[in-house]
C-alpha cells in the first residue's frame, strides 16, 4: 500500500513475453481468471437464493438457468468452481513445499485440467438425470 | 554502494510494523484458511445444488430453510466472500498502479464482497425463519 516511486533508470528484468509460454504458467493465470469469474458469479448464486423465496421469482431464475446462453455461462461456472478448486488444492500442496519437482508440477498441472473437466462433465450428468433429462 | 548496510538483518522496527500494508502475512494466511475451508463448503454446496435440480421453488426453498442446509449454506457464504475480497484485493494490487484508483477499487471490493455476503445470507435466513 505505500506509494512506490520509480527511481532513476535502472535495468529491468526480462517479463512474461520473454519466456516460452509452459503449461505451469498458462494454469497460473486460468487460475487466476477463474478466481475472477467465480467472484462475479456470486451474482448468480444471490440471485438464486433471493429467489428462492416466491414462485414468481423462481420461474425467472429457471427460466434464465435453463435457455441456452443460461446452461453456457453456468456450465462454465461450474467448470470454472471445479478448476479452482483443484488448482487451489494443487496450491496448498505447493505450500508444503512438495510437488515442485519437473515431473510433479506437470502432472499436478495436468491432473488439475483433467480432472476439472472430468468432474464437470459428471455434475452435469448428475444433474441432467435428477432434472429428468437433458432438456 | 558505499551507503549500504553492512549486515542483513532487518531493523526490528521495521518488523514491527508489519510491513508496507501494516498488516504483515495476515492476508497470505486468511486465503489459505478460508481455501481449506472452500473445499468441504463447495463440495457440500454443489451436493445440496444437485439434490434441489428439478424440484418446485416450494420444495427448494423448504431444503434450503432446512437447518444443517442453512447453516452449510451459511457458512459457504462467509468463507468464499471472504476469500474473494482477498482474491481480488491481490488482483487489483499487481494490476492497478495509479494509487487513487487502486484505493477505490480496493474500497468497491470490500464494499461488493460485503454486500453479496449479506445478500446471500439474507435469503437463507428469509427461508430458514419462514419470512
Amino acid at each position: 500500500m505505500a506509494e512506490t516511486k520509480a527511481p532513476a533508470a535502472r535495468p529491468l528484468s526480462p517479463h512474461l513475453q520473454i519466456y516460452k509460454p509452459t503449461l505451469t504458467m498458462m494454469m497460473s493465470i486460468v487460475h487466476r481468471i477463474t478466481g475472477l469469474g467465480l467472484y462475479f458469479g456470486t451474482l448468480l448464486l444471490a440471485w438464486w437464493l433471493i429467489a428462492a423465496a416466491s414462485p414468481s421469482s423462481y420461474a425467472r431464475f429457471e427460466w434464465f438457468a435453463s435457455s441456452l446462453i443460461g446452461r453456457l455461462i453456468l456450465f462454465g461456472y461450474t467448470w470454472a468452481l471445479i478448476h479452482h478448486m483443484l488448482g487451489g488444492i494443487r496450491h496448498l500442496i505447493w505450500d508444503t513445499g512438495r510437488g515442485f519437482g519437473p515431473a510433479e508440477r506437470e502432472w499436478l498441472v495436468a491432473a488439475n485440467l483433467i480432472g476439472s473437466i472430468a468432474i464437470t462433465v459428471l455434475l452435469w450428468i448428475f444433474g441432467l438425470l435428477a432434472m429428468g433429462g437433458p432438456l | 554502494m558505499s551507503d549500504a548496510p553492512k549486515h542483513i538483518r532487518t531493523p526490528l522496527a521495521r518488523v514491527r510494523g508489519l510491513g508496507a500494508a501494516r498488516s504483515g502475512t495476515d492476508h497470505f494466511w486468511r486465503q489459505r484458511l478460508t481455501a481449506v475451508a472452500n473445499i468441504p463448503l463447495t463440495i457440500a454446496a454443489v451436493v445440496i445444488i444437485i439434490m434441489l435440480l428439478g424440484r418446485n421453488q416450494a420444495a427448494a426453498a423448504q431444503i434450503l430453510g432446512s437447518p444443517l442446509v442453512a447453516i452449510i449454506m451459511l457458512l459457504f457464504i462467509a468463507s468464499i466472500t471472504m476469500h474473494m475480497r482477498i482474491g481480488m484485493q491481490v488482483i487489483i494490487e499487481d494490476y492497478v498502479h495509479d494509487e487513487i484508483a487502486k484505493l477505490a477499487l480496493i474500497m468497491a471490493n470490500a464494499f461488493f464482497t460485503i454486500a453479496i455476503a449479506l445478500t446471500m445470507a439474507f435469503g437463507i435466513l428469509k427461508l430458514a425463519f419462514g419470512l
